[in-house]
């Protein structure tokens, strides 16, 4: 993408105001999707982004900007600005000696989505429209989505770093809508992986349209969900977005060191139930959230966050190990060139445990089973969170019994971590997810067993 | 500069076939964002982007493409990547580009040559002082997350082949805040912010002074009870609810089934207290324009009146299918994207009592100061709606404790019904709705 001559005269050119630490993080990459809505394919569209950006960091202070001009000027022009955004006192010059560092993900991509005809690729929507359209006459609105992404990027720093990795990504969704006396009601099914288009090889969209349909019309039948407090059940793979928002966020070491969470000083300290131990991982091969090498150059690695209830590291990008004197556990991301990096999550998972799955759900009496959870929403400093349930269901007596209406949950981390009593032997990852952090998204994954926690509020909205 | 821009613009649409319709749209942008952190300058960024999104449209298929470059040689191949991509588009005979309607463009003065003539040294003294500022608020402020100056100059242009031809420049700038309180090893948070076309407009003082009032008095805070209760939601809450109520009354969600009010043009959908307006071209508006997305004048629509909902916006291709006119509602995410419709600066006629009244008059309730997780608990489809939610009870007609891990639920159309009185306090936040205290009664509060 870019000559090794021109990253390193570049990274010279950033450090001549006296910067400490310079960074040149190039990407170029492609994207194509389609949308079906409305029994029509509305658009096909692609696209192209290809620019740097080159931070430099003096002191406290990280100087940045960005550029879509790759040429030597243009990379210069933008090394001048970071620089000078990032003044330091004395200047001078410094030769940076670049080493490559050959990283690999462990797995081929089998069919690159550039190779794969745009007839094909609209071919998936109209199937899962008509499936879903064929499943039930409660149906009256169907949307479906494709899109690819294949990005190159190369990573170089003045610590004499010089990296890259190419990252395919392939993502389909469906989303429907069934009518009926009570009103409208949506489902929706997605699945993401980083890979090619293989990803239909595993993936039968068919069967996801009619899973998706399905969960709209269930709901037709649903009831307003219960308001309180009260025993919830989280089904195998319906989203780790629970711990992603319970602990994820407030394990991000940036949001640690201002103070920011309530996990800071508590490393070595039982944060959670022993049946909890918590990973995030960018080695898990083919997953959303899978890296060979962050956005800063570091390998991928697999992280234990908490071990058997004990909390035993905060994640780290590369700022903050440096002035922890440690080094970064490999989770500085960032949305784009044009975006700073900063302490995200790749892919977090709960391990499984040794209950089985039928058993925790028997073993309840009255609560509520959550088969798919939606997003959610975290104030890392209170530990105050919430997520949503986009399929649940109330269990009775020990049974799931019906089906309930959206809503949130809310709860508090540390409390919910220590209210964990089952973990269900079943793990599997849930489906692809988008984590938002000061403006920028990234692809993340995450995963469960069937679990239970004692005691969650779920707010609903039937009358108490 | 918007020469160039309406340049790119015109050589692009003057390659189009016969029987074709091409419409270009060019942007150019630079933004400042500086963070301070403990009196020190933590990042400062300063970006440049430009980028270009073609659409090309014959025989009622639809083709797109975008690159983040205005390169000549990348802009080329984008405008054939999308007459590629309209093959395998689905033929649907209302797919046409906006046509000028003869509509004049209104004068916001949204551009202000000051903010490109304010050096950076300055603009940097003000997040320094939004930083100090809110340390000094409160001693009970024990840090922030973070202080943020951010300020953009936004140039476009938009050309087609059905003779739109425009360039327009905007500039905005904001300080936000989020501070940190602390007592009794309990932390609380708060934001505050103040927006502006130029940083002269900015007010560190007043966001500082915001975000310590909203992170300190939560300090304390405990669970409430389940019940059912009457909320008065803070003008920023309102600003949040009305985002998510303008999405039901866009013509797309209309046309395609899934807006809970697609049948009800006409009826009461609102308590006759609502009267609610999307209006761009109120200039005190964040999001404030004077085209939209295809090039036709922005203008004021009245959506409900009085409770009566009274008309959903549209695009060209909407309004067309719909059998109406363009509202000059077509949005754009950014060059990357297809203008999609929707509403663009929502704002709720106030009413006449402040919120201190508001509070007095319900006597016993909760006030809720924010909300997380709207797009987790908010399904605008069913209408079924549950939020997180933290503020302060009400009691006796004033201000008590703080009350944090609870949920509101209800349903929209059933909020909207319910409105027994909207206040007189109007404020415009960094985004596409403005808000005013509003009184629901009977929402069911979640807790323990």
């Amino acid at each position: 993408m870019i000559d090794e001559s021109v990253v390193s005269h570049v990274l010279g050119t950033a450090l001549r105001t006296g910067g400490e630490f310079a960074e040149v993080y190039a990407e170029d990459k492609r994207s194509s999707g389609a949308l079906l809505d409305d029994g029509k394919v509305e658009e096909l569209t692609s696209g192209r982004d290809r620019g740097a950006g080159i931070r430099v960091v003096v002191g406290e202070t990280t100087g940045f900007a960005h550029t879509a001009d790759l040429s030597e000027a243009g990379l210069t022009a933008a090394a001048e600005a970071a620089a000078a955004a990032a003044r330091g006192g004395g200047g001078g010059v410094r030769t940076v000696a670049l080493t490559r560092r050959q990283v690999s993900r462990g797995y081929d991509i089998e069919v690159f989505p550039d190779t794969v005809g745009k007839a094909d690729k609209v071919a998936l929507l109209t199937r899962a429209d008509e499936t879903a359209r064929a499943e039930a006459g409660a149906i009256t609105q169907v949307s479906a989505r494709y899109a690819d992404s294949r990005k190159r990027i190369l990573v170089a720093n003045s610590d004499g770093v010089l990296t890259g990795d190419e990252i395919v990504r392939t993502l389909f969704w469906v989303s429907c809508v069934a009518t009926g006396d009570t009103g409208m009601q949506t489902g929706r099914e997605s699945v993401g992986h980083t890979v090619g288009f293989e990803l239909f090889d595993r993936y039968d969209v068919e069967d996801l349209a009619r899973r998706a349909a399905r969960r709209a019309i269930t709901k037709l039948e649903a009831r307003p969900a219960p308001s309180g407090q009260m025993p919830v059940v989280i089904g195998s793979g319906g989203g780790g977005v629970l711990f992603h928002e319970a602990c994820g966020h407030g394990l991000e070491a940036d949001l640690v060191a201002k103070g920011a969470s309530v996990f800071r000083d508590r490393v070595g300290e039982q944060v959670a139930s022993p049946l909890v131990t918590l990973v995030d991982d960018g080695t898990m091969a083919r997953e959303w959230g899978n890296i060979a090498v962050d956005d800063e150059g570091h390998p991928a690695q697999r992280n234990v966050l908490i071990q058997d209830g004990v909390l035993t590291d905060y994640l780290w990008d590369h700022l903050r190990a440096r002035k922890e004197g440690r080094s970064s556990s490999g989770n500085g991301r960032r949305e784009s060139y044009q975006h700073l990096p900063m302490v995200r999550m790749t892919n977090t998972y709960l391990l499984a445990g040794a209950d089985d799955p039928d058993d925790i759900v028997s073993s309840t009496d009255h609560g509520v089973f959550i088969r798919q959870l939606g997003g959610g929403q975290v104030n890392t400093a209170t530990g105050d969170f919430v997520f949503g349930m986009t399929e649940a269901y109330l269990i009775e007596g020990g049974r799931v019994t019906e089906p309930l209406r959206e809503g949130n949950l809310i709860g508090n981390g540390p409390e919910v971590l220590n209210r964990i009593d089952a973990v269900g032997t079943d793990f599997a990852m849930g489906p692809p997810g988008t984590c938002g952090k000061d403006g920028q998204g990234v692809p993340v994954g995450d995963g469960v067993p069937t679990l239970r926690v004692t005691s969650l509020t779920i707010g609903g909205t039937a009358a108490s | 500069m918007l020469d160039e821009l309406l340049a790119v613009g015109d050589r692009l649409v003057a390659r189009a076939h016969p029987g074709e319709q091409v419409e270009v749209v060019v942007t150019s942008e630079r933004n400042t964002e500086i963070k301070a952190y403990e009196g020190e300058i933590e990042s400062l960024a300063s970006a440049e982007s430009q980028g270009v999104g073609v659409r090309v449209v014959r025989d009622g298929r639809q083709g797109f493409a975008y690159a983040g470059t205005l390169d000549e040689g990348a802009v080329a191949e984008v405008l054939d990547e999308a007459r590629d991509n309209m093959a395998f588009g689905t033929v649907d005979e209302y797919q046409a580009l906006a046509e000028p309607d003869g509509v004049p463009t209104p004068e916001l003065a949204l551009f202000r040559p000051a903010l490109l003539e304010h050096p950076t040294a300055a603009k940097v003294d003000l997040a320094l002082e939004l930083e100090r500022a809110i340390r000094a608020a409160d001693r009970r402020i024990v840090g922030v997350e973070s202080a943020e100056y951010w300020d953009g100059v936004f140039r476009s242009a938009i050309v087609s082949t059905t003779g739109v031809r425009n360039a327009g420049e905007e500039t905005a700038a904001y300080l936000s805040v989020w501070a940190l309180a602390e007592q009794d090893d309990e932390t609380q948070t708060g934001f505050g912010f103040s927006t502006g076309r130029e940083p002269g407009e900015l007010d560190p003082a007043r966001a500082a002074a915001d975000a310590a009032r909203r992170a300190t008095r939560l300090l304390g805070a405990t669970k409430p009870p389940s019940e059912r209760a009457t909320v008065v939601l803070d003008p920023w809450v309102t600003a949040q609810l009305l985002g998510i109520l303008g999405w039901t009354l866009n013509g797309e969600s209309v046309l395609k089934g899934r807006s809970l009010f697609a049948d009800r043009l006409g009826d009461d959908i609102a308590s006759q207290l609502v009267t609610l307006v999307d209006d761009p071209t109120d200039a005190r508006a964040f999001t404030a324009t004077d085209t939209d997305g295809e090039g036709l004048a922005c203008r004021r629509n009245v959506l409900v009146a009085d409770g009566v909902l009274q008309q959903f916006v549209h695009n060209a291709y909407t309004a067309r299918r719909a059998g109406t006119v363009s509202t000059g509602s077509a949005v754009r995410e950014s060059f990357r994207s297809l203008p999609g419709v929707g509403t663009q600066a929502l704002v709720l006629t106030p009413g006449t009592a402040g919120q201190p009244e508001l509070v007095a008059a319900v006597g016993d309730g909760i006030l809720v100061q924010d909300v997380a997780g709207l797009h987790s608990g908010v399904n605008p489809v069913s209408g079924d709606f549950s939020t997180g939610a933290e503020g302060l009870r009400i009691r006796g007609g004033a201000l008590a404790e703080p009350l944090r891990e609870f949920t509101i639920g209800s349903t929209l159309q059933r909020l909207l019904r319910d409105v027994s009185a909207v206040g007189a306090d109007l404020e415009w936040f960094p985004m596409s709705a403005a808000g005013v205290s509003l009184v629901i009664p009977d929402v069911t509060v979640s807790g323990t």
